[in-house]
């Protein structure tokens, strides 16, 4: 049982919780990932390790509402326990200085992207940080990601906060601009498939960290299998990070939309059983 | 009240729900015993002298001492009988294949007609619970020493088990956020009631082993740690064999199509079957094809079934070589599947969305032997068709998974990436012992619990000087007598 020891809204539609599992975080690294479950009848879900204190024996946790499973967890409170919260999962990013890195983050990818940017930075690393969102009231933890940065630059869809438009744009001046060693990209789908469309002319790798749907996350189901260079990977175990310019991103997206149907069903048994009206 | 009835003859058959009925129900499929039916059937033995019976059974029960008391209608003394070398009847009493164990060395097995050994053991161990008769052991003293179980299936249990009841203190660390392994996340509530399970996991809790869920070994801590700064003294690794194999066909990561692992855990482990009250979902298929034919291909066919789908069971081979237990593929067959056999698989199709639609097969017929002595199925020229589907589940078995072993320094491997240990489960690495699937690949429930066991009196010997019975001869055996039968094992291939 891991107690939540803080809970707030840090943007609409978007929590960070601060979390006590000490064994968790003597263990974890910037890339990895955790299960976390809600409560007994609850579904397994794959969140990103998106902070982690050593000394406090804490995880931190940033996820969007968008179905049961975030809408459950953004209902604890602080005191609350989940009923399972297991890792640290997954790869670790392989952190070198590799010279100039660009990160790219995509609304709630903000969070699983700074420890990566900031283990990067303390590596030696030139941090370029792309920070996207659909407009100024979503962006959250700029200054976190800016405070590991040599330079941060904010892209909005409605330009209230930076600048207006996609954060493929300024991708694509920088890499035309300086010498990039590696891209980072995480986010939605279409943001991290266009941020590789983006790189690959330049042949500069780019890592992605895939969110496919995941169940035991140690190996055993396979139901996170991925193509990847037209080989099957499993997401859980030989991922979350893969590259993006060999991923079949359509696959990816068709995989994500499998139960389409019945999440609908368990969201609105779960708005009704809160006494929404439907 | 003296007169007795003349022994009958036939076994005592069991009483099932109805095929049409749990066909679409998830409640457990064959009801028990009754007292009455108990007495009946354990007066058919004839307590043999040599009770070759005990033989076949991996962890030697005192199967005519249990038998005699059923008959006197002593039920709770019966389970602590079997109790003495066997920690879970209620779970063995179902699972076990008794026709190629126990019950194929009964005498009366000749006849067609063996004691329904497993029937009895099953009732009695049913009777002791739902009675609360169950008897705690009393409280060993502790040695002071520390032992800690990788995975909470039947081999790490028993170690557990008997571990605790040597003196250690005892840890168990589990993956998921269930206890029991297989018998939690594979084998359907229909033919092991997970309150069952839950049951006998508590009575070791009870004695004092200590559960840790939602630990990954190998993530959460490594063995080394454990043996190092967490203070253990020994570890048993009891990790299963938890890795899908998929057919290598073109298609199988379209939507729809899973693994029998996967297909399995969501609707066991997660309780997908009663979505949306459990939030886990899973794909109903209308028209669903298991390719297999081994015990893990009939529990996902008849809860596909269950499911509402109409099942099919593609296999490669004749009905004949189908590994699954008789029982099993007659239950799925009373239910309902289909079986499609001498049929193979050579391409999944999908739609537009990527989700199955059909499966492209090929017809087969039996060929020269191959090296299992089994005929090889061949291709038949021209015989590609499609079956329709939208729900495909692999089941042709499972493999090693890597992710505790990689993590292991000094743990040596076979070439299939099983543990290398000795009968006694020790392994290559310095007070590191394992047992049960990762070490001879999938086999059954008792043979686990078996080496779970090995371990255990292993693990004792090392740390405490404590010699293992050096006498081989089971306990229930004439003291001048010894088992004379080759070690039985399921075949895993499919
Ligand atoms: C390695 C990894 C790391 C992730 N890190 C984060 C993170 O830090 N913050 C965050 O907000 N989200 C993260 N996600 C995504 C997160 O797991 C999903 O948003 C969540 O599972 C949605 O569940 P739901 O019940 O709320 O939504 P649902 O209504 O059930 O589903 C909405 C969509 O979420 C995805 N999804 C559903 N169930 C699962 C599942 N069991 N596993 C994975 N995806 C699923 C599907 O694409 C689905 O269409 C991560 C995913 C992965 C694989
Ligand atoms: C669907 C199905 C049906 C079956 N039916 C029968 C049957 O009818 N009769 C029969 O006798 N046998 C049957 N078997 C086989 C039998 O279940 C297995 O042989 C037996 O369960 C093996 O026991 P085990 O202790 O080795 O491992 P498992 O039962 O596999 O348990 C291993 C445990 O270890 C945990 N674990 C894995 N990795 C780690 C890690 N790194 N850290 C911590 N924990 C970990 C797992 O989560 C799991 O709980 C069936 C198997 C399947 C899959
Ligand atoms: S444990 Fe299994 S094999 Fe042994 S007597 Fe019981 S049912 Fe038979
Ligand atoms: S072999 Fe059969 S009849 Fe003989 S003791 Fe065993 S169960 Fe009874
Ligand atoms: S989630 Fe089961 S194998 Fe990756």
């Amino acid at each position: 049982m891991s107690q939540i020891l803080s809970m707030r809204e840090l943007v609409p539609t978007i929590y960070e919780a601060v979390v006590k599992a000490p064994e968790i975080a003597k263990k974890a690294k910037a890339g990895e990932f955790l299960v976390v479950m809600p409560d007994e009848k609850g579904e397994r879900i794959p969140l990103t390790i998106a902070d982690f204190d050593r000394d406090e024996g804490t995880i931190t946790i940033v996820f969007m509402t968008i179905g049961t499973s975030t809408y459950k967890l953004a209902d604890m409170k602080a005191g609350d326990s989940y009923y399972a919260f297991v890792g640290p999962l997954g790869h670790s990013s392989e952190i070198e200085n590799y010279g100039t890195v660009i990160m790219v983050a995509g609304g709630v990818g903000t969070a699983p992207i700074y420890p990566i940017a900031r283990a990067l930075k303390e590596a030696g690393n030139k941090v370029i940080s792309i920070q996207g969102s659909r407009s100024k009231e979503l962006l959250f933890w700029e200054d976190r990601l800016a405070s590991v940065s040599d330079e941060h630059i904010i892209m909005t869809d409605d330009g209230t906060a930076g600048r207006k438009g996609l954060v493929t744009e300024p991708l694509k001046e920088i890499l035309e601009r300086e010498e990039v060693a590696q891209v980072y990209a995480i986010g939605p789908v279409p943001m991290m498939k266009f941020s590789s469309l983006t790189s690959k002319p330049f042949g500069v790798k780019t890592i992605v960290s895939l969110n496919s749907i995941m169940i035991d996350a140690t190996g055993m189901c396979g139901g996170c299998r991925v193509n990847i260079g037209n080989e099957t990977k499993f997401t859980c175990v030989d991922g979350p990070e893969f590259d993006g310019h060999l991923v079949d991103w359509n696959l990816l997206m068709s995989r994500q939309k499998i139960y389409t149907h019945e999440e609908k069903c368990s969201f609105d048994l779960y708005l009704e059983n809160k006494g929404v009206k439907l | 009240m003296n007169e007795k009835k003349p022994r009958r003859k036939d076994r005592v058959p069991m009483p099932e729900q109805d095929p049409k009925v749990r066909a679409t129900n998830f409640k457990e499929v064959p009801l028990g015993y009754t007292p009455e039916m108990a007495m009946e059937e354990a007066e058919r033995c004839v307590q043999c002298k040599v009770p070759s019976c005990v033989c076949g059974c991996p962890v030697n029960v005192h199967i005519p001492a249990f038998i005699k008391l059923v008959a006197e209608g002593k039920f709770a003394e019966a389970a602590r009988e079997i109790k003495k070398t066997n920690a879970l009847p209620a779970i063995c009493g179902r699972v076990c294949p008794q026709e190629v164990q126990c019950e194929e060395q009964c005498v009366f097995n000749k006849m067609g007609r063996p004691i329904a050994i497993g029937r009895l053991e099953r009732f009695v161990a049913d009777y002791e619970r739902n009675n609360d008769l169950i008897e705690y052991p009393a409280q060993v003293e502790k040695n002071g020493k520390k032992v800690a179980i990788v995975g909470a299936g039947p081999s790490g249990l028993t170690a557990a088990g008997d571990l605790e009841q040597y003196g250690y203190e005892v840890t168990i660390f589990e993956a998921f956020h269930k206890p029991g392994g297989v018998l939690m996340y594979g084998i359907p509530e229909f033919r092991l009631p997970k309150d069952i399970v839950e049951k006998e996991v508590d009575y070791l809790v009870h004695m004092g082993v200590e559960l840790k869920l939602n630990e990954i070994v190998g993530k959460t801590v490594t063995i080394d740690e454990l043996l190092g700064e967490r203070g253990y003294d020994a570890v048993f690794i009891g990790v299963g064999a938890g890795l899908p194999k998929f057919l290598g066909i073109p298609g199988e990561n379209f939507g729809g199509v899973y693994s029998a692992n996967e297909y399995l855990t969501r609707s066991n482990l997660m309780k997908a079957y009663l979505f949306p009250e459990y939030d886990t979902p899973i794909v109903k298929g209308k028209n669903v094809c298991v390719v297999g034919g081994g015990n893990v291909a009939m529990d996902a066919a008849r809860t596909a079934l269950r499911l509402g789908g109409n099942v099919s069971i593609v296999y490669r081979r004749a009905r004949e070589q189908m590994p699954a237990r008789q029982e099993e593929i007659h239950h799925a067959e009373e239910e309902g599947v289909k079986l499609c056999l001498l049929t193979n698989p050579v391409e999944i199709l999908g739609n537009e969305d990527n989700m199955v639609n059909g499966l492209k097969c090929v017809k087969m017929e039996l060929g020269e032997p191959d090296e299992s002595g089994r005929s090889r199925p061949v291709v038949i020229p021209d015989s590609e068709h499609v079956i329709v589907a939208d729900l495909f589940i692999n089941s042709i078995g499972a493999g090693a998974n890597p992710l505790l072993t990689l993590s292991t320094p000094g743990l040596e491997l076979n070439k299939w990436g099983y543990i290398e240990a000795d009968e006694w489960g020790k392994t290559s690495k310095d007070k590191v012992w394992a047992g049960g699937d990762i070490v001879t690949g999938m086999a059954t429930v008792i043979e686990a619990m078996g080496a779970g066991k090995n371990a255990a009196m292993d693990i004792h010997e090392k740390l405490m000087g404590i010699m293992k019975p050096t006498d081989t001869s089971p306990e229930a055996l004439p003291d001048d007598m010894e088992c004379q039968l080759p070690p039985k094992r399921q075949d895993p291939t499919t």
